[in-house]
């Protein structure tokens, strides 16, 4: 009986502080987001509760009072917004990754450099909306950058950079311009890195919601993903901005 | 074998159906039998509004139902302010959604057989000197009970496959609104394809026992008539 009571009180301090954080992360990054979330529960014994949903989607639901501390956005603008909205915290505004651009195909030594692609053009191109995806927009700019605009390939469109992972993977397209997180999550097939020159960069931004509920968490969490979080973000497959930058 | 936290979502699914169905019968079984009694431009009206989520995509039911009961619009800060109720984002939110979504799906069978009982068993009644809430209950009801069963089964089956609705106006919340189809969804694009597999195939399995739990209702109907 003694033993119990020990053991409760010993239990108590504990419960008393741990608390939830919550985040909206955009979908591409949210392999990445579960990992980070595990190692800082880990380390804090905070609890981490994700949502995820398209940027576009988050932006909408965080301005009609969705109850998340941090956005982890996957682009630089809309949390931007947030910022001139008044829904976000503007010294929290930080670049937390860079997207890292990619061909893959799912074929084993595929020669996937841009001169064998003119050589033997793919019948089928994947890439993401440009409308829509980061990606999308930074496939545009490295196709003209590369000089394969002329490249004859049928174009197909994926509405994110997900859904065109898995266009390839389906055999849709037997080529496409996707995020190498992505290959790093699952390595498959063969894979060529983008000369990051090729395109601007693929910024994701985090910021700090006003509505949070527990700021100095949020803040917890802001301060440790830049600092120990990077390793793990860079082993994901994402670059990294130079510390204070 | 399945992750345990794939059975969080569909408990929740479950959970949300069943709430749901429930109150969609509370609201159905009268108001298919008031439609079902009377005829006029306010009635059509009526039918009209309700038979909208079937052709409207549910993304637009979502995305309005976001606007008004987002605390910045009136209705959504006056909850706020008055209950501190904000809707969106919550299981109470994803409720009142999925009435609204599968209203049609449990008003028209119930209506239609309400309507097909045409007025001679209440007229019955009434001379037997039933009053009308009795007749209504004792005699109405039960004639039309494989309408309102029917009812019952396509609004659970319904908000079972909900999504749009969902993906607007839930926010993704373990536990609170991630329901099976959006956690489908985040497998998908985190390329968990075995734990999406396990989510579908029980989907798939319970909307078929439903279906066919349905057919089966329809057929003892015939049976009787």
């Amino acid at each position: 009986m003694l033993r119990a009571l020990l053991l409760l009180t010993a239990f108590l301090p504990l419960q008393a502080f741990s608390a939830e954080l919550r985040l909206a992360v955009a979908s591409n990054f949210l392999i990445t987001a579960e990992k980070l979330a595990y190692a800082f529960e880990q380390k804090t014994g905070h609890e981490v509760i994700i949502s995820s949903g398209s940027t576009g989607k988050l932006y909408t639901q965080i301005r009609a009072g969705a109850p998340f501390d941090l956005f982890l956005a996957a682009d630089a603008e809309r949390p931007e917004r947030l910022v001139n909205e008044g829904y976000a915290l503007p010294e929290s505004r930080v670049t937390y990754a860079l997207g890292q651009l990619a061909i893959w195909s799912r074929k084993a030594n595929f020669n996937l450099e841009p001169e064998a692609l003119l050589q033997q053009p793919p019948k089928r191109l994947a890439l993401a909306n440009a409308a829509t995806a980061p990606y999308g927009r930074a496939a545009e700019q490295a196709i003209s950058y590369l000089g394969l605009t002329d490249l004859p390939s049928t174009q197909v469109r994926g509405e994110n950079i997900s859904q065109t992972y898995q266009l390839v993977y389906a055999g849709a397209a037997e080529v496409g311009f996707i995020a190498y997180s992505l290959y790093t999550a699952r390595p498959s097939g063969t894979i060529w890195q983008i000369p990051t020159e090729a395109y601007d960069p693929i910024e994701q931004q985090m910021v700090v919601l006003k509505r949070s509920t527990n700021l100095e968490l949020a803040y917890q969490w802001h301060e440790w993903m830049l600092s120990e979080g990077r390793t793990i973000i860079a082993a994901e497959g994402y670059a990294l901005e130079a510390p204070n930058a | 074998m399945p992750e345990l936290q794939l059975f969080e979502p569909i408990w929740l699914t479950l959970k949300l159906a069943f709430v749901s169905t429930l109150i969609l019968m509370i609201i159905g079984i009268p108001l298919g039998w008031w439609l079902s009694q009377r005829r006029g431009w306010l009635i059509d009206t009526l039918n009209t509004l309700i038979a909208l989520p079937l052709v409207l995509p549910p993304t637009v039911i979502g995305f309005y139902l976001l606007l008004v009961m987002s605390p910045e619009s009136p209705l959504g800060r006056w909850l706020d302010s008055t209950f501190g109720l904000i809707l969106p984002f919550s299981f109470t939110g994803l409720v009142i959604g999925s009435v609204f979504y599968s209203l049609p799906f449990v008003i028209q069978p119930i209506r239609n057989a309400f309507a097909a009982l045409g007025p001679e068993p209440m007229e019955t009644a009434a001379t037997l000197r039933a009053a009308p809430l009795d007749a209504f209950l004792t005699v109405a009801l039960p004639l039309a009970r494989p309408g309102v069963l029917t009812g019952a089964v396509l609004g659970f089956a319904h908000t079972l496959g909900e999504f749009g609705v969902v993906l607007l106006i839930g926010g993704n919340i373990p536990g609170e609104t991630r329901v099976v189809a959006i956690a489908i969804y985040d497998q998908v694009e985190t390329l968990e394809w075995a734990n999406a597999h396990w989510l579908s195939g029980t989907m798939l399995l319970l909307s078929f026992a439903l279906l066919m739990l349905m057919q089966r209702l329809q057929r003892s109907h015939q049976g009787v008539v």
